[in-house]
């Protein structure tokens, strides 16, 4: 299917669609968004890649095997979960770092944005997974 | 076999050092805990269901303890000679230390769920050994046959325990022993005790759950002296003493142990006649052991529960030491049968030593500690609740066969002329003999110095369950009474026994064939028909098609909500036409032609594509009604899932052909999804219908930003406030696409996937 205009569309939305996931994976604790929805946007640019470029070139790009990257996920967000013991408290009370109180508040770090990235890093490499295994030769 | 240990099995003795040290700290805490002292040690676990990391050393738990060390240690270094050259040693060792680690917690813990957790991991680490040889088909079923026996008590026992709880107030046997007689006197007490003697009885392979301690003896011999011999068949025995003092008490409990003990003992003491295999001799006379200790627990007075315990050493001392011994003939000789050699006390005298002390005290001849055992068992006796004339009858007989036994045992195979294929034999290594000859030696030493014993063991842990603190002595000439009366009628008529045990074989063997025993077979037509209807849901349910399992689930859906309909809902009443805007009409048309066209297409892109208009129509829904969160989610499924579903339609059949079903098949399909859009849109009337509960939204959007830092609720719901759901999706998430994967591969690599059918 790699047709001439499939393949230069390709070339230019794929890094747009990936750089919009990552927009929407870390905005979305403030807006619509979110590791799940990002992950699944990122999904769509690969399967475009997938289509356009092959199974072979995907696996290529992507470097790593995407069964790794599930598991990264879960270990992320696990781990998120695990941080709040050092606080004393419950498995996956968040904890946040560098913030105001109420309605100034200008939180930059906490655990639910790593948790949230462990979400995005299962949620892709599943999806790779997927499709790796269905568009393979 | 050789007599010099390879070097690479030296490093074996080093795992020695954990039960020995065990053993040593257990040893340091002895004149605590025979001081009537109790050790307790407590760490909060899951402080919500009661269960904490609790342990708890006193007398009885010190008794149990020093044996399962003690024993741990020696078959540890013995298994190094035994086991040395085998290919997966390393895994025999972490299984053995897991297993002594186990079984030490099993008789420390101080929680009824911690000892649960303990119980069932000597359960599995024993299938474990017990199938260590697992290329032998027996071994595996062996094995597989004690985890399935076991493994069903253990949940039983599990059940009453979550009742004592409740009955109790508390998991912490602490406590729970101190609450005297309030379990006797609970409605739930049968039920408890039901469940708790199921736990027990597999356990210490009571009759009738008597049949796999005998097939277990697949297990390297040095598991059996350790496992099926002095510890994890004691386990029940340990529970059932730890119970005693809140659960004995009613005729349930007095005639159920003696009955079941009595019977369990005559068993096997008879049985172990008809065996040819040493270790099923062992293993017979083990069943009567534990059937003896079993009926004694079933008593109530100090004498019994003095009989019990001191039972159970003598037993763990002379029966270790047996195994071992045999342990030691299989590995010089090449044989376990009883009539294959003769007169090894020459070429191998240190063996034959311990044997002959291990088979005395086995006898009960006086001076050793078997026969201080043997005077107490007749005082217990006597002193028991149920029945005690009967029961003296049976411990007399019982004895007397294992009087017998003690004798075939050491006089077969030490006794009579080497034949010339013996004089090949040697004397095993040092410290393969070491180990039975030291528990022989601690037989008589035990024998002389009972004072002593019952002094520092037997009296703590008699005190331990709940006795008054009257002193106990054991003392090897108790005066002229009726028990030694009955010690020399035991030995004299076992004496008998043993001249005519060809006959009694034969007898044996006979009533076995006259009348066997049908449980092994009914266990074996339990898994039948288990497995037997595993392939018939199988076949019918998990055929592999797919079309199946999804008219499977749509149906059970339907069924449910009509059910749930039916029990609480209402048909909604036909109402007018709602007032929408055009822009809804819009939708609502756009929705109903694209469902048109996906029921009306003939090829699969066209279906695929109509339904992703009707998931992008939803996902307009969301937007017009204020969720861009879910808008967006669902927009972005739709489109992967017209990517990938497209994928894979390319390679299915057309949708004409024969295999997507003929007539019948697609009208009962058309009926079943009409069936379901009907329940949802049913059940969406009837949820909109009710006025929506503001309450949890109220909350979140007062909290979410304070708490939890986010203007986003749907995100910060899924992140902060219920992350502990999202953790649980994200996990299937990942495991449904590893196994997508690995159905898929399956197929790739030509050996038949899901799709083939």
């Amino acid at each position: 299917m790699g047709t001439l205009i499939l393949k230069t569309a390709t070339r230019l939305l794929t890094g747009l669609i990936l750089v919009f996931s990552v927009y929407l994976l870390f905005r979305g604790h403030q807006s619509p968004g979110g590791g799940f929805a990002g992950a699944l946007v990122a999904g769509t640019a690969f399967a475009l890649f997938a289509i356009s470029e092959g199974a072979q070139a995907l696996r290529r790009a992507v470097r790593i095997d995407p069964r790794l990257l599930t598991v990264i996920g879960l270990l992320t967000a696990l781990a998120a979960g695990m941080t709040a013991a050092i606080d004393a408290k419950p498995f996956l009370t968040g904890l946040w770092w560098g913030m105001g109180h109420g309605a100034d508040a200008h939180a930059f770090i906490g655990t639910p944005v790593i948790f949230d990235i462990g979400v995005y890093l299962t949620v892709l490499g599943t999806i790779l997974t997927l499709v790796l295994a269905l568009e393979g030769d | 076999m050789e007599g010099k240990l390879p070097a690479r099995v030296r490093w074996h003795y080093l795992a020695a050092l954990l039960p020995a040290g065990l053993f040593a700290l257990l040893g340091a805490n002895l004149p605590a805990t025979a001081g009537g002292q109790i050790w307790n040690w407590q760490v909060d676990w899951v402080a919500g269901l009661g269960a904490t990391l609790g342990l708890r050393l006193d007398g009885l738990s010190m008794l149990f303890g020093l044996v399962i060390t003690a024993v741990g240690t020696l078959v540890t270094v013995y298994s190094g000679a035994y086991i040395g050259g085998h290919r997966n040693t390393g895994r025999y060792q972490i299984l053995l230390q897991s297993f002594m680690v186990a079984m030490l917690g099993l008789v420390l813990a101080d929680n009824l769920i911690l000892l649960f957790i303990f119980w069932e991991l000597t359960t599995f680490t024993s299938f474990l050994l017990i199938g260590f040889e697992h290329d032998r088909t027996d071994a595996r079923e062996s094995a597989r046959q004690a985890l399935f026996v076991t493994g069903a008590g253990g949940l039983a026992m599990l059940a009453g325990f979550i009742l004592i709880g409740q009955a109790a107030g508390s998991y912490s046997l602490t406590e729970v022993l101190t609450h005297g007689n309030r379990l006797t006197r609970d409605p739930r007490y049968p039920i408890i005790l039901v469940l708790v003697l199921a736990g027990a009885f597999t356990k210490s392979a009571q009759f009738p759950f008597h049949f796999w301690l005998p097939n277990a003896m697949t297990a390297p011999t040095p598991i059996s002296a350790f496992l099926h011999s002095a510890t994890m068949v004691k386990a029940g025995i340990y529970l059932l003493a730890r119970l005693h003092p809140v659960m004995s008490g009613p005729p349930a409990w007095t005639t159920t142990l003696t009955l079941f003990g009595a019977v369990t003992a005559l068993t096997g003491a008879i049985m172990a006649f008809g065996q040819t295999d040493l270790k099923r001799i062992l293993a017979y006379t083990t069943l009567m052991a534990l059937g003896m200790l079993t009926l004694f627990l079933g008593g109530t007075h100090t004498a019994a529960l003095v009989a019990a315990m001191t039972f159970f050493l003598v037993h763990a001392l002379y029966k270790s030491a047996l195994f071992l011994v045999v342990g030691i003939l299989d590995h010089e000789t090449g044989t376990r049968r009883l009539d294959a050699v003769r007169g090894l006390r020459r070429p191998m005298p240190w063996t034959a030593a311990a044997a002959l002390a291990a088979a005395l005290s086995m006898a009960g001849f006086p001076l050793f500690f078997g026969f201080v055992g043997k005077e107490i068992m007749y005082d217990g006796a006597l002193s028991m609740d149920f029945l005690p004339g009967p029961v003296t009858v049976v411990a007399v007989a019982a004895n007397t066969l294992m009087t017998a036994v003690a004798g075939i045992l050491f006089v077969r195979p030490f006794l009579g002329r080497l034949d010339a294929a013996g004089t090949a034999i040697h004397e095993a290594p040092p410290p393969l003999f070491g180990g039975p000859l030291l528990l022989g030696g601690t037989g008589i030493l035990f024998g002389i110095i009972p004072g002593w014993v019952s002094r520092w063991l037997i009296q703590p842990a008699v005190h331990a369950m709940g006795q008054d603190g009257s002193p106990v002595t054991l003392s090897l000439f108790h005066g002229l009474s009726l028990p030694l009366l009955l010690s020399i009628i035991t030995l004299t008529v076992g004496v008998g026994c043993y001249l005519s045990r060809h006959t009694l074989a034969r007898l044996v063997f006979q009533g076995t064939r006259v009348w066997p025993l049908p449980l092994e077979s009914a266990y074996q037509g339990v898994l039948r028909g288990i497995l037997g209807i595993g392939r018939w849901q199988t076949r019918w349910l998990q055929n592999g098609s797919l079309h199946r399992y999804l008219f499977v689930i749509i149906a059970a859906f339907v069924g449910l909500s009509t059910w749930a309909l039916a029990a609480g809902g209402q048909w909604p009443a036909p109402g007018g036409i709602p007032e929408l805007a055009l822009r809804e009409w819009l939708l609502v048309g756009l929705e109903a032609a694209a469902v048109v066209a996906v029921v009306m297409t003939r090829t699969r892109l066209v279906a695929i594509s109509g339904l992703g208009v009707v998931g992008a129509g939803l996902a307009l829904i969301f937007l017009i009604f204020g969720a861009p969160d879910v808008a967006l989610t669902q927009l972005m499924v739709e489109t992967l899932t017209v990517i990938i579903v497209a994928v894979i339609l390319l390679r299915l059949p057309d949708l004409r052909s024969r295999e997507c079903g003929d007539r019948p098949v697609r009208i009962a399909d058309g009926l079943l999804a009409l069936a379901a859009g009907t329940a949802v849109a049913v059940m969406l009337i009837n949820a909109t219908a009710a006025p929506l509960d503001r309450g949890v939204t109220a909350f979140y959007e007062q909290q979410s930003l304070v708490a939890a830092h986010g203007r986003n609720i749907v995100n910060v719901i899924l992140v902060d406030f219920r992350a502990l759901d999202t953790l649980g999706e994200i996990t299937v998430v990942a495991l449904a696409g590893l196994s997508a994967f690995a159905l898929i591969r399956r197929e790739r690599n030509g050996r038949g996937g899901p799709w083939e059918r």
